[in-house]
């Protein structure tokens, strides 16, 4: 799905716009807690999170997440946007709350790219 | 990129191209669309210019045009734009059969201009709006310094794009040739950072750069994945846990990655307990950031195949980590991307 789509689904205001669209999203993964976010997502995914600091987009560059959704209409601090902006990660913020949010992406024929941990 | 950089939609990509683009067009799309706002007007127009006065009979300038195979000539009037003159308007004059009137006479007096300064990409919304083959090009003074045609852009974006993919390349080449090049009994190259306590704004820069070298070493992306997670948590380690600090070092061979984190207080009592999962010591602050929630060693543990910490309360703790390499990746460019969902780490 296009990340343009997506922006459409959500209501989405595109914070950065210096960084490009033209992104393919092949799934989606959903946390606030950012070892999660590292532990099981899995690459290529859009980002939903309640979470603003400048270290989401560190640990979504890292789990090599493409694009950030902020959940609720927040709002992200400068200095995320800048990280954000200079590691051509685009950052969008919906008026939707988390729950609403997956919903409508994984009706939409979004799939979960977060991966079930086993016991062991 | 200016700040009124718009994507290109879904339609007119396919427009230009005649066909749905698929993945690989976007890429390319969107590099291109990048340069279109890189790239100024006065880096591809041309400056070799033949110009015309209002004075200038019809017949001089169709043999300007002729000799020079180009179809039209802006007309100056003391170094004032003040017209343009194309074949278009020269098949009028031979249609009167008036090739020895004055280029005034028949030279487009409305021009539409573009500046030198502008992105590229204003030049191709002139070209499409006005349906124009060439524009003028005035300097900030609203001198003429140059002519701009489809061809320059097609020409100036080529080049554009074949230097910067050769300069990746090279870069890639000598990078992932690395381990090939020096001749040792053991070649390693160790990449040291230090990251001082508390500075959650600077958190996870190493872990970015580090990034960033392992795939231009050409590591494996996989590999370079579960090394990242790994130094990223232990990176964070520091900036959450340390008094002062400490040194994160990363040791790449052919055929292992080995991590470590080096501080000097306050050390861990029990460096069994730290790899429960859930079990943390961190503040509220740390835990509202969305760290803190006792993974951060859980997570290292699951992306390396070996883990140590030793730690000494009061003097400190160490932490090393390692990964081995089947096979040899790093050091040998690989292509390993690709779109399906891969196993998680």
């Amino acid at each position: 799905m296009n990340l343009k789509e997506i922006i459409e689904l959500v209501d989405g205001k595109h914070l950065n716009p210096e960084v490009d669209l033209n992104i393919k999203i092949r799934g989606g993964c959903g946390a606030d807690l950012m070892s999660d976010v590292l532990a099981c997502s899995q690459p290529k995914a859009v980002l939903l999170t309640g979470l603003t600091n400048p270290q989401v987009v560190r640990t979504a560059q890292i789990a090599e997440i493409r694009a950030i959704i902020f959940v609720r209409g927040k709002q992200p601090q400068v200095e995320t946007i800048d990280i954000a902006t200079q590691e051509n990660m685009p950052l969008v913020t919906s008026p939707f709350g988390m729950f609403e949010l997956c919903g409508r992406l994984y009706r939409a024929g979004l799939p979960g790219f977060e991966s079930n941990v086993s016991s062991s | 990129m200016s700040p009124q950089a718009r994507p290109l939609t879904e339609q007119e990509a396919h427009g230009r191209r005649g066909r749905p683009i698929t993945d690989h067009d976007a890429h390319e799309i969107s590099h291109v669309e990048a340069l279109s706002y890189d790239l100024k007007i006065r880096d591809v127009m041309s400056n070799v210019m033949r110009t015309a006065s209002p004075e200038m009979p019809i017949e001089q300038v169709l043999e300007i045009l002729r000799i020079n195979r180009i179809s039209g000539l802006p007309v100056l009037e003391n170094d004032i734009l003040v017209g343009i003159v194309s074949l278009e308007d020269i098949v009028r004059a031979m249609r009167n059969n008036d090739l020895t009137a004055a280029t005034s006479q028949y030279m487009t007096r409305e021009v539409v201009t573009v500046v030198s300064y502008d992105p590229i990409v204003n030049a191709v919304r002139t070209f499409t709006e006005k349906q124009l083959g060439r524009l003028p090009v005035l300097d900030e003074n609203r001198k003429l310094v140059g002519m701009i045609t489809k061809g320059d852009i097609t020409r100036g974006i080529l080049v554009a794009l074949e230097k910067d993919y050769k300069e990746e390349e090279v870069r890639r080449y000598r990078a992932s040739h690395l381990f090939e090049d020096v001749i040792s009994e053991r070649t390693t190259l160790v990449m040291r950072y230090t990251i001082k306590a508390g500075d959650f704004t600077q958190g996870g820069k190493a872990s970015s750069h580090i990034k960033r070298a392992l795939l231009r070493l050409g590591a494996d992306p996989q590999i370079t994945r579960r090394c990242c997670i790994a130094v990223y948590e232990a990176e964070m380690n520091l900036i959450i846990h340390t008094t002062n600090g400490g040194i994160l070092k990363l040791e790449v061979e052919p055929h292992r990655i080995t991590m470590s984190t080096t501080d000097d207080g306050p050390g861990i009592a029990d460096t069994e307990v730290v790899f429960e999962p859930g079990y943390s010591t961190a503040t509220e602050q740390v835990r509202e950031m969305g760290f803190g929630a006792g993974m951060g060693l859980v997570n290292m543990k699951r992306c390396v195949d070996e883990i140590k910490l030793e730690s000494t309360v009061g003097k400190g703790t160490r932490l090393v980590m390692r990964i081995f390499i089947p096979n040899q990746t790093v050091g040998v460019s690989r292509d390993g991307q690709n779109d399906e969902p891969s196993k998680n780490y």
